[in-house]
């Protein structure tokens, strides 16, 4: 029995494994001028089991007595984050080793919190949902505060640090209600101990718990209040880290739990996400207005576009999950593209995040500023880029789960905000002339993802490069 | 009242009263005294539900090591308690409404209770029969739960990883003894002998 369960878990196997060995070999040998080398070999590794798991089939297998489940959601997932991490690896050497940041912990770290949310996805329990989540969290805080030179990056770390032990706690209590409800920690065991129909008030108040808790991770207002800071001080390759691969984990961890421990209890949980949905678009939205580090705009547009993929989830239904799964792979795949360009924003060798440092770009660099224009346009969600399509997606399914005032409000929310998406566009074409602009420093490979972003963003339009397939039929394995 | 619901009425109430004068005292060692009393009544509390093995593990490893822990933290630690003290009373008022929402909250989830007509099966049927409940974790633990237990080793690795990244620092103007550089040195290398006649200087 072990044999075949060790066999599903290989993936996380191996790569926990590369992350110990890497870790003995670096300690061993050459220690941080190893590095550059390591970051890219994990990046690499990463690739490699994200095909793996890609073409792994499109068998279920339950592993552990149900704590662990491999199906075609969590590979979905799991394909999602380790590309999305591998992009963020190969993009932040550059950046870390200029500035003396790089040391070979830091890929390593990335490998175990990559672990760690392939362990979040694949939760069929809440005891591995927890251990998932800590070890994704603890090493999220660490890299957070790895220039530790800097006041702000060491508030970044600590208020991170002490809100997620604060979440943590949440979670765990409303987990413990829940096991007092169900005499079970499996999913499969609460959901068939939660019965059709509305839920006791014992569990109804675990689950709330939950949901805080979870709402915690991907920054969902009420539970936002870290986001600006965190993404703020922590360096800028950590935040495009941040802004990706773990809000992935989180959402798909989301949808599990609620759609396989109270997929009978929907009326439960769809008022609490859509009102959480609710307020982190329009919070997202308006908060963001006023911000001039480039930064923490991106912290508040994050908070808005998790609003806009919980919407998908609030519909409860298995087109919801698809929705929400493409939204949130269209969202990585542009932020991946945002964050090299804010990776290469720099004056005099320095690093600027100020949005007043972007007047007046399309003059001095026309290519990325027509890469940038086109990804904004698609954040912003304007049509044709394939922003639009993630946003028409989840309108779509919060319309036909009957949700029509869900829908409305985040049309609303999306025309506010547009405004600073194209305030940035702006900035670039029509700003004021200014003698120090941006160095125009030749960065090959964080423009060649920058452009490889935005290309995809306007060819994607065609067919979604097929991930439409690729959603449905994961969002069917979760959802029946 | 017989015996044990005397000993469960004492130990819950030392235990929130503990708990309570950790959060308020003056004097940030009294509270971690506090938290100690909190500590040892909770194990009390867990020997009342038969789980020895937890109730050993709460008096050795928290009180034993992670309080004390506490108490050289808070003695070295130069920190301005009354100040932050200060700070905390500003959000009181919010702090009381928020608990009490949060009381009436569970009074009225506790008030109800209720529990699945499986609970309890699904509950008993985990445990092994008839061993003391060290063996039954055990059995547990190393078999069943195999998967969280090297989940648990991998969180320890990370923390690990995070204390030494965030404090560790190579200071490059402090002599360090090297011992095999001690023990490798050639007294030939290393000193000269000068035959110096009498009467001459070098």
């Amino acid at each position: 029995m072990i044999q075949a369960d060790l066999n599903i878990i290989l993936p996380e196997i191996i790569l926990s494994v590369y992350a110990m060995l890497a870790l003995i070999g670096a300690v061993y040998t050459s220690q941080d001028k190893a590095a550059a080398m390591l970051t890219y070999l994990t990046a690499i590794v990463f690739a490699l089991v994200a095909f793996w798991i890609a073409g792994a089939g499109q068998a279920t297998n339950i592993a552990f007595n149900g704590m662990f489940i491999d199906d075609g959601f969590s590979r979905f997932a799991k394909v999602t984050i380790l590309l999305s991490a591998a992009a963020v690896l190969v993009m932040s050497q550059d950046y870390m080793s200029r500035r003396g940041l790089l040391k070979f912990e830091y890929p390593i770290l990335i490998a175990l919190a990559v672990v760690g949310m392939m362990v979040m996805v694949s939760a069929g329990d809440l005891m591995s949902l927890y251990m998932g989540l800590e070890l994704q969290s603890l090493a999220l805080y660490v890299v957070a505060s790895f220039r530790r030179d800097s006041v702000k990056s060491t508030e970044a770390g600590m208020k991170y640090f002490v809100l997620g032990a604060l979440s943590s706690g949440l979670l765990l209590y409303g987990a413990s209600l829940i096991y007092g409800f169900a005499g079970t920690t499996t999913f499969s065991g609460i959901i068939d101990a939660a019965g059709h129909g509305p839920a006791p008030i014992g569990l109804l108040i675990g689950l709330v718990l939950v949901i805080s808790g979870l709402a915690f991770k991907i920054s969902a207002v009420p539970f936002h209040m870290w986001t600006p800071d965190v993404y703020e001080g922590s360096p800028t390759p950590v935040t495009a880290f941040f802004a990706t691969a773990p809000k992935v984990a989180a959402l798909a961890l989301f949808a599990r739990v609620m759609h396989d421990a109270f997929g009978h209890n929907v009326g439960d949980w769809q008022q609490v996400i859509a009102l959480l949905s609710v307020l982190s678009m329009f919070l997202g939205a308006i908060a963001a207005i006023g911000q001039t580090n480039i930064k923490r705009l991106m912290a508040y547009s994050s908070i808005a576009h998790m609003g806009f993929a919980m919407m998908g989830l609030a519909a409860g239904t298995a087109y919801g999950v698809q929705s929400m799964l493409v939204y949130v792979a269209i969202y990585v795949t542009m932020n991946i593209g945002t964050f090299a360009f804010i990776m290469s924003m720099e004056k005099d060798g320095q690093p600027v995040t100020d949005i007043s440092a972007l007047n007046m770009l399309s003059k001095t660099e026309p290519t990325k500023a027509i890469a940038m224009l086109v990804l904004l346009f698609s954040l912003a969600g304007v049509p044709p880029m394939v922003g639009f399509f993630g946003k028409l997606y989840v309108l779509r399914a919060a319309f036909d789960a009957g949700l029509v005032w869900l829908a409305i409000l985040g049309v609303i929310a999306s025309v506010i905000g547009a405004y600073y998406y194209l305030r940035l566009v702006y900035f670039m074409y029509f700003g004021e002339d200014q003698d120090d602009a941006l160095d125009r420093r030749s960065a090959p490979l964080l423009t060649s993802v920058l452009v490889a972003s935005a290309i995809i963003m306007v060819v994607g339009v065609v067919n979604l490069f097929g991930i439409e397939g690729a959603a449905q039929m994961a969002a069917a394995t979760l959802v029946n | 009242m017989s015996v044990a619901t005397f000993a469960f009425y004492l130990f819950a109430l030392c235990t929130i009263t503990g708990g309570l004068f950790t959060v308020v005292s003056r004097n940030p060692v009294h509270s971690v005294l506090w938290l100690i009393l909190a500590f040892l009544s909770s194990a009390g509390l867990f020997v009342l539900l038969g789980a020895e093995f937890v109730a050993m593990l709460l008096v050795i490893v928290y009180v034993g090591a992670v309080a004390v822990l506490f108490l050289f933290v808070v003695m070295m630690l130069d920190v301005d308690f009354a100040e932050l003290k200060a700070e905390m009373s500003r959000y009181l008022p919010l702090a009381l409404l928020i608990g009490l929402v949060l009381l009436m909250q569970l009074t009225m989830a506790f008030g109800v209770w209720t529990e699945a007509d499986t609970a309890m099966a699904a509950r008993t049927a985990v445990a092994p029969e008839g061993v003391e409940n060290t063996v039954a974790l055990g059995l547990l633990i190393y078999d069943q739960y195999i998967l969280l237990f090297q989940l648990a080793g991998l969180i320890l690795l990370v923390a690990m990883i995070g204390a030494i990244v965030l404090t560790l620092r190579h200071r490059k103007d402090v002599k360090r003894q090297n011992v095999l550089a001690q023990m490798w040195r050639d007294p030939a290398k290393a000193m000269e002998l000068k035959d110096v006649k009498p009467g001459q200087g070098l």
